[in-house]
């Protein structure tokens, strides 16, 4: 199971919101925005370290959910977050990287789109595919 | 009779076609077609002329000209049909298209539409019917043609049109881009009777079309040209002309860029939904640089014409449209990198539209395996992949070696050549960029085989991501590649390519551990007797070198540096063949110490494996003693590592591996229980010698060639660096029964 969301600032709204087969999306919702709490703890804190690039959450590991929180951040504060099963074996930090990479690579994609205006939801159909593409790979 | 149309309608008219001419001409040749004098008068009498027969040609002009197409009402019986929609079409068309002369037909083609409308739906009907037969037929391939480029068209078109358009659609499905075309064409169906009048300042595309249309008359002309696009994404000549002129009016530079604002506002006028033009912009700026250059703009505007006729977006760039990468190699050549991004992403969003280049690069990458086999004596040289790429890039200066790379380039298709360019702006910029140092290749390569070699090797060089990542690569070589896409792409790849590479003994301590443990197991044979933690190394070491004793040095050699690891073990016969071995043998007393067990212990513990190298010879000594072999394994793994971490994890071609590994050798004879491993390694680097000598062969054959050491290399690279692995845990187990054994010694003398 793997869910992918991407939530822009300032007001952290989601642009984009997909998730692999089952249907426990309003769980997975509501888990992605309490990790974008964290999320955002983490930038701030981040001060003049300015971007890292990734961030891995494995800190939204919870026990009995048993599923991994990933999140992203870009430059512009455009958080990418990842919700995936624990179950689903390895899911190696490496590869959550290239994942995010990914995500990130197609949503500049998109950006340099200029019939895409910042703030609307994603509707492109590349990115669709890349991000369908992703998510059957993992699954 | 072509010729007569032409005059009819053409001659009469302005130079060129306008679209009333063009029209005229339609119905001309559905006059003619249907076997009736060509006259002009018949041209406005015959109602129900049947709509002229075009085999399919996608080409586009026909959908220009559809824009072009000013319903002519009249006889539009044939192309009534295809005139209602038409018409309708044609304003949309207007809409966008109508950058400019368009508007001018629209005020004929309404009027002509309306009438002409209402009676060639009756008769279309039946005549698309055989249309869609013939141009189902044609569609394929363009057969008869009678009129080469128009004929086609309006086939489709007029069946289509013919009310059902909708109908008409499902069936030219098949022919997607028809459909489209047919558009164009149905609007040059319409009568052209009132169009005749309307000379409008037909763009020249008309005619450039009208003269594709005449040259079609050669038959297969056109139709190759319609159908070498196999899509009815093709764009015609008149379209590309008119695109052109579009594109001149925003930026007279027709190699610049036109700027993402810029082309929104011009395609923003086309009406159509936002969400459309989006998505036609994500197809269309190929280099995803937010900006259009001349070839995408072309292939947006033409998506755009597309859409407005009612033809659904692809989801992939169609080849076609694909911005052709020669044409913008001198921008991209110029660094600048702005457009040609070429992310591997896009490759993504237009994999269906790799052009006939990618074929080409596919092929090259067999080639490539052929050259990743200089290149890895080359790689091993220099010891470090990240050289290679730079030899890749510098073409091939500083190694003789490279020499063989230049043909990479060579072989690569005008685009490819692009991309090789490209290439070399990056040069150094990543290693493993199997791709971009491939396509580098600077054309001195004189040999198309060596450049495939030296693609290959690239390609080998970053092991099986290589080949991965530079597939990716490769799969955009429709993309402009601006070095800086690659760059990002291949950054992208790259780290993760040359990581492999160098640390592959490195990188893995627990992956190759446990790919070593399962190796060492399957291979467990002598080692039976060692512990069963011990005996991931030990037993994998064992059974591999035994088997290979009878291999040449130097097959043994690149063999080693993967079965180092496993041939440890071998056993104390290699050992006393040895004369290096002079170490072993005080070793084995050690190892007979008891130190085994110790050792097997700590063999996990990899903490030195890197010492290596007199750690590694005390293990092979030690090994020696120890029937385990462990020790053996060890130092053979530790010499081979240490030696081979120089060389490229790949195959290390012969050459390169016996100098590394000339003390391996050594080992080697001892570890020849790498049978398994070196069997196959020896087959492979049997076969590699022989590669490089093939360069001067058949390009197929170096391909295959490239294709099979490209295998044997990946194999070659993951059994090394399992053997690494096994041979750094090998090292520090020795490591550690050494220092038992020390510790020991003073006991034995009590």
């Amino acid at each position: 199971v793997l869910l992918s969301i991407i939530c822009s600032p300032p007001q952290n709204y989601p642009l984009y919101i997909r998730s692999v087969p089952t249907e426990n999306e309003l769980k997975f919702h509501y888990t992605v925005h309490t990790s974008l709490d964290v999320v955002d703890e983490k930038i701030s804190a981040m001060g003049k370290a300015l971007v890292d690039q990734r961030e891995l959450y494995l800190g939204l590991l919870y026990p009995t959910e048993d599923y991994k929180v990933y999140g992203y951040v870009t430059n512009s504060k455009v958080k990418f977050v990842m919700v995936v099963d624990s179950s689903n074996t390895a899911l190696r930090d490496n590869e959550i990287r290239s994942m995010f990479r990914k995500l990130h690579n197609s949503y500049t994609d998109i950006m340099c789109n200029p019939f895409y205006n910042p703030g609307d939801r994603i509707q492109s159909r590349a990115f669709d595919n890349m991000v369908n593409s992703m998510m059957m790979q993992v699954c | 009779v072509l010729f007569q149309i032409m005059e009819l309608c053409g001659a009469t008219r302005l130079g060129y076609f306008g679209r009333s001419q063009f029209y005229i001409a339609l119905k001309l040749v559905a006059v003619a077609q249907s076997g009736l004098p060509l006259r002009v008068e018949s041209l406005n009498t015959v109602k129900d002329l049947p709509l002229p027969r075009f085999v399919v040609s996608k080409n586009e002009q026909e959908s220009r000209h559809t824009a072009l197409y000013s319903s002519d009402a009249d006889n539009s019986a044939s192309y009534s049909g295809v005139i209602p929609p038409p018409p309708g079409r044609i304003q949309v068309k207007k809409g966008s298209v109508s950058h400019d002369a368009v508007q001018q037909r629209t005020s004929t083609d309404q009027q002509e539409s309306t009438s002409p409308v209402v009676s060639p739906q009756q008769s279309p009907p039946t005549s698309p019917h055989t249309w869609r037969k013939h141009n189902r037929h044609p569609s394929g391939g363009n057969n008869e043609r009678p009129l080469a480029g128009p004929g086609p068209f309006w086939a489709p078109f007029s069946e289509a049109q013919p009310g059902s358009s909708t109908s008409s659609d499902p069936i030219w499905s098949g022919h997607s881009p028809p459909p489209h075309q047919e558009n164009w064409v149905s609007f040059a169906d319409t009568p052209p009777t009132s169009a005749l009048l309307a000379m409008h300042p037909a763009s020249v595309q008309d005619q450039t079309t009208v003269r594709t249309v005449a040259s079609a008359t050669t038959a297969n002309e056109i139709r190759r040209q319609s159908s070498s696009y196999d899509d009815p994404w093709k764009i015609t000549d008149e379209q590309r002309q008119y695109y052109v002129n579009q594109f001149k009016t925003i930026q007279p530079d027709l190699n610049g860029f036109i700027p993402g604002s810029a082309a929104k506002e011009f395609f923003t006028k086309s009406k159509l939904p936002i969400l459309e033009l989006s998505h036609i912009w994500e197809l269309s700026d190929f280099d995803k640089d937010g900006a259009l250059t001349l070839d995408e703009f072309c292939a947006a505007f033409h998506l755009v014409v597309a859409r407005k006729n009612g033809y659904d977006l692809p989801e992939k760039l169609p080849e076609s449209l694909m911005p052709k990468l020669i044409d913008l190699e001198d921008s991209t050549e110029v660094g600048e990198q702005t457009g040609e991004v070429g992310y591997s992403s896009s490759p993504a969003e237009a994999p269906p539209s790799k052009s006939p280049s990618m074929p080409s690069l596919n092929q090259t990458w067999p080639e490539l395996n052929q050259s990743s086999e200089q290149w890895e004596t080359f790689s091993e040289r220099s010891s470090s992949s990240q050289t290679l790429t730079q030899f890749d890039s510098n073409i091939a200066p500083a190694d003789p070696d490279t020499a063989i790379v230049h043909p990479v380039p060579i072989r690569m298709t005008p685009s490819k050549i692009h991309m090789q360019e490209m290439e070399l702006k990056r040069t150094g910029s990543d290693h493993a960029n199997p791709t971009s140092p491939l396509l580098v290749k600077p054309p001195d390569l004189p040999e198309e085989s060596k450049m495939s070699s030296s693609v290959k090797f690239t390609a080998g060089n970053t092991v099986t991501d290589g080949y991965s990542s530079s597939d990716s690569y490769t799969s955009d070589p429709e993309q402009i590649g601006s070095t800086v896409t690659r760059q990002r792409s291949h950054s992208g790849t790259s780290p993760d390519n040359t990581a492999p590479p160098p640390p592959p003994p490195r990188p893995h301590p627990s992956h190759s551990r446990s790919s070593s443990l399962d190796m060492n197991r399957s291979f467990s044979v002598t080692p039976g007797q060692q512990q069963t933690g011990v005996v991931a190394y030990p037993p994998a070491v064992p059974p591999r070198p035994q088997p290979s004793q009878g291999a040449g040095p130097h097959v043994h050699r690149p063999v080693d540096a993967e079965g180092l690891i496993a041939h440890t073990s071998t056993s104390p016969q290699q050992i006393p063949e040895q004369p290096n071995f002079a170490d072993f043998s005080q070793f084995e007393a050690f190892a007979v110490s008891g130190v085994n067990k110790e050792e097997e212990d700590e063999i996990e513990t990899h903490s030195e494996v890197l010492q290596v190298e007199k750690p590694s010879d005390s293990a092979s000594s030690l090994r020696v003693a120890k029937a385990d072999g462990r020790v053996e394994d060890k130092a053979p793994a530790n010499v081979p590592t240490s030696a081979s971490k120089g060389t490229t994890p790949l195959a290390p071609p012969p050459k390169p591996i016996r100098r590394r590994l000339k003390s391996e050798d050594e080992l080697r004879p001892e570890a020849e229980e790498h049978t398994q491993k070196t069997g196959v390694i020896a087959a492979v680097l049997a076969s590699q010698p022989s590669i490089p000598r093939s360069v001067g062969k058949d390009k197929k054959a170096i391909q295959a060639s490239i294709r099979r050491n490209k295998e044997t290399n990946t194999v070659l690279a993951r059994l090394n660096s399992e053997l690494q692995q096994q041979l750094k845990d090998v090292l520090e187990e020795r490591i550690s029964l050494e220092v038992q054994l020390e510790q020991l010694r003073p006991f034995s003398h009590l």
